[in-house]
């Protein structure tokens, strides 16, 4: 039986498609393509001539699902963009309403914001350090990141009562304040979380093979990464110490030193060095912030934003009927438009935000930091071997409920 | 020191004696080789958990006693034989069946010509453990060992797939550059011993170097035993050097293959770990020699003798190379879980470049130092 030709995909845009090289199609179906990303490759030999990054397989239509929901019931969709760190989300998409709105929230719920949203950054990297050396084949390395992460998922259970789905913040406020012992479990934890960053550092950073699979590839210039809109890790890998948290302070964040590790290279190796230095940096926050962070209330007091205390509902009528309108019609931002962006695990998280007055949001865009990095992906391979493309892949820590929404 | 036992002195007795005495051992070994790989599957997953903070398998149990996992391997193997027999439809049906039986077959082949003890006397026959003592041993084991690349270049090219094609050309090319690598490694060991018979040389091992050291081959070729456990690594297809497989990247030669025959692609990987170690403890490691132990007992340095039972003499050296064997299989997997994976360049990068003038240097200082001696 004689095989029928190959079927061009109809989206193809390779160059010297016809020309008799080896055409690769690496996912969705692929184990480093997380099931939702395909690459198309026209490979010389194991040398990569020409790559297509096609996405879309995860669509799940997050933007527009948002615009027929309430304000606050957007709030769990967002757990699911980033998924390996949701309090980032829940906090950019709550801080976002708020400025649509005018409002601060009480200074305690900004440090628990603070401190949550580096725990999530946290795990992201755990995540994405982790599952990239697993694929480069230090299997082991995975499992000493992945339980640091388990400890910190228990830490955040503890405050959100969910492990990768919290639903945590709200607009306003945050449903629930940090435990009392918080602040014991937090520096039980770092004790562990930073043994095992130790351990992974010994395993990998001056690994010989480690190093000969990141160092100069994935390579992207200072000039390039900027051109291309990254943001996060991979742009700061390149040389430019643009975060978010510096740049345009949001919460507490202007009242923490903390530094904001810069490569030069470009390549994975300083991707990954940045992503271990920034976990160092999260944990400094957090212990700044655990020491400075004030007692008191956590939502903001208006009845127009966070639901009043049972006590008023029922005591009062002013807050009865609050409870009443926003129970069913939610918070109703004035008529404009924000936009809000956060440092998440990625980069720069945005939320785009246009309301018409009403209890829904008229129109939400997310600007998701892998978005960008996923479209300069076939940049980076290029040029390079079979083999980098999951180096590569796997330092940009893609997270496709975030790319595709 | 006691003279190798030609196996024609067991032929004088009659052609059935002989085989019937060659068929027992290739019984015993096979079965010993195959229970030990199935031990090794139980075992990677065991010594991969420890390594990573994990409990790993003991779901499997039998009434209730799952015995640490212990009857994972059984289970493996009915999950594996219940599996669908998939074939590829555009590939090529006969190299595909045939492949898997390639990649088997040499690795079993290879137990032929390894020692796995002096001799025994029983029923007024004396008995060489080996399968077959063969005078150029190490030639016969890197001969069989290269034919294990038919297997996994024809399974990549007969299922007619990209990425196991991929695997197939990787496989071809490391496995070839490698065994040029692990062939001059060994050299280094027979100008020592003089010999390219297996069982000569674990004979040879016996001796003692002034007086007390055992004259072992690590020794003599310290540099070589570590080049030889790179390019064995390596030969063997396993993390650091498996990009062959490369599960992440290109999934593999073997991507196509399902049930049985995907498990003898794995239980010949498991097996040749066994080689490996089996080689290493022979050529490096006094193969079954257990230090100071004699035909007729231990004989110490300093003077004592402690007279043996022949039987338990024998069960000494058997225990000796198993020991040896389970040690060395237990470094791989514990080498395996440790590194991350080369690149397939830098793979190549390491034979050519690295391995290859390393051990021919080897050969070299090896020859200065003996004609220098001599």
């Amino acid at each position: 039986m004689e095989r029928p030709a190959h079927e061009l995909p109809k989206n193809w845009s390779l160059e010297n498609a016809g020309d008799g090289r080896l055409l690769l199609n690496m996912g969705p179906s692929h184990p480093a393509m997380h099931g939702i990303v395909r690459i198309l490759l026209s490979v010389e030999g194991e040398r990569i001539k020409d790559a297509d990054v096609e996405i879309g397989y995860l669509h799940r239509g997050f933007e527009k699902t948002c615009e027929n929901v309430t304000y606050n019931q957007v709030i769990p969709y967002t757990d699911r963009l980033n998924y390996v760190s949701p309090f980032i989300n829940n906090v950019g998409y709550a801080l976002a309403v708020e400025k649509l709105m005018g409002i601060e929230t009480p200074e305690r719920c900004k440090y628990a914001r603070v401190i949550m949203s580096e725990l999530s950054r946290l795990t992201d990297h755990l995540t994405c350090l982790g599952a990239s050396a697993m694929e480069l084949g230090a299997f082991t390395v995975y499992f000493y990141l992945i339980n640091a992460r388990e400890d910190l998922y228990r830490l955040t259970d503890a405050v959100a009562g969910g492990r990768i789905t919290p639903a945590w913040s709200r607009v306003g406020g945050i449903t629930r304040d940090l435990p009392d012992t918080f602040a014991a479990d937090t520096a039980a934890v770092f004790k562990k979380v930073r043994a095992n960053i130790a351990d992974a550092d010994r395993l990998l950073t001056r690994n010989p093979i480690f190093n000969g699979r990141l160092r100069g590839t994935g390579k992207i210039s200072r000039e390039d990464a900027v051109s291309l809109a990254f943001t996060g890790p991979v742009l700061r890998a390149s040389g430019v110490p643009y975060d978010v948290r510096k740049a345009s302070p949001y919460l507490v964040y202007d009242r923490f030193s903390f530094d904001i590790p810069v490569g030069d290279a470009g390549d994975n190796y300083d991707r990954y060095l940045v992503r271990l230095e920034e976990m160092r940096q999260s944990m400094r926050i957090v212990e700044q912030a655990l020491k400075q962070i004030p007692a008191g209330p956590v939502n903001h007091p208006g009845y127009g934003v966070t639901l009043p205390p049972k006590e008023e509902v029922y005591g009062n009528i002013e807050a009865l009927m609050a409870h009443f309108k926003l129970t069913y019609e939610g918070v109703k931002p004035p008529a404009g438009e924000v936009y809000q962006a956060v440092e998440g695990g990625n980069g720069e998280l945005g939320f785009y935000l246009v309301s018409d007055g009403t209890g829904r949001p008229w129109r939400l865009r997310v600007r998701p930091p892998c978005f960008t990095l996923t479209a300069g992906l076939g940049r980076l391979i290029k040029g390079g071997y079979i083999a980098d493309i999951i180096a590569s892949f796997g330092q940009i820590n893609m997270i496709g409920g975030e790319l595709e929404r | 020191m006691t003279l190798p036992i030609p196996d024609f002195i067991l032929l004088n007795k009659g052609p059935l004696v002989f085989l019937g005495v060659s068929f027992l051992k290739v019984c015993v070994v096979f079965g010993a080789v195959m229970g030990f790989a199935a031990l090794l599957t139980l075992a990677e997953r065991k010594v991969s958990a420890l390594m990573q903070d994990r409990v790993g398998p003991n779901r499997a149990s039998v009434f209730g006693f799952a015995l640490g996992g212990l009857f994972h391997p059984a289970a493996d193997g009915l999950k594996l034989i219940f599996k669908e027999d998939f074939v590829p439809r555009w590939g090529d049906k006969f190299l595909f069946t045939l492949a898997p039986l390639l990649a088997l077959f040499p690795v079993l082949l290879l137990f032929a010509a390894l020692p796995f003890g002096n001799y025994i006397d029983i029923a007024g026959l004396r008995i060489n453990l080996q399968i077959a003592d063969f005078n150029l041993g190490v030639l016969f084991i890197l001969a069989v060992s290269s034919l294990a690349i038919y297997g996994a270049f024809l399974s990549g090219w007969a299922s007619r797939n990209n990425f196991a094609l991929l695997g197939s050309l990787r496989a071809a090319a490391q496995m070839i550059s490698y065994e040029v690598a692990l062939g001059l490694t060994l050299v280094g060991v027979l100008m020592v011993y003089g010999t390219a018979s297996l069982q000569d040389i674990a004979q040879a091992q016996g001796e003692l170097l002034f007086g007390w050291l055992p004259a072992w081959g690590i020794v003599y070729q310290p540099f070589a035993f570590l080049l030889f456990l790179a390019a064995a690594q390596a030969e063997n297809k396993r993390t650091p050097f498996d990009v062959v497989e490369g599960e992440s990247e290109i999934i593999g030669y073997f991507l196509e293959y399902s049930s049985m025959r995907f498990a003898s692609f794995m239980f010949s990987e498991f097996i040749e770990i066994i080689v490996i170690s089996m080689l290493a403890a022979t050529l490096f490691f006094g193969g079954w020699q257990v230090p100071y132990l004699q035909a007729s007992g231990f004989v110490f340095p300093w003077g004592t003798e402690i007279p043996l039972n022949h039987y338990l003499v024998v069960l000494l050296q058997v225990g000796s190379i198993s020991v040896k064997t389970v040690f060395f299989s237990w470094l791989l997997l514990v080498i395996r879980w440790t590194v991350p994976r080369f690149r397939f360049d830098q793979v190549m990068t390491l034979c050519w470049k690295g391995l290859l003038p390393l051990a021919l240097l080897n050969i070299l200082v090896t020859g200065v130092l003996i004609w220098w001696l001599a």
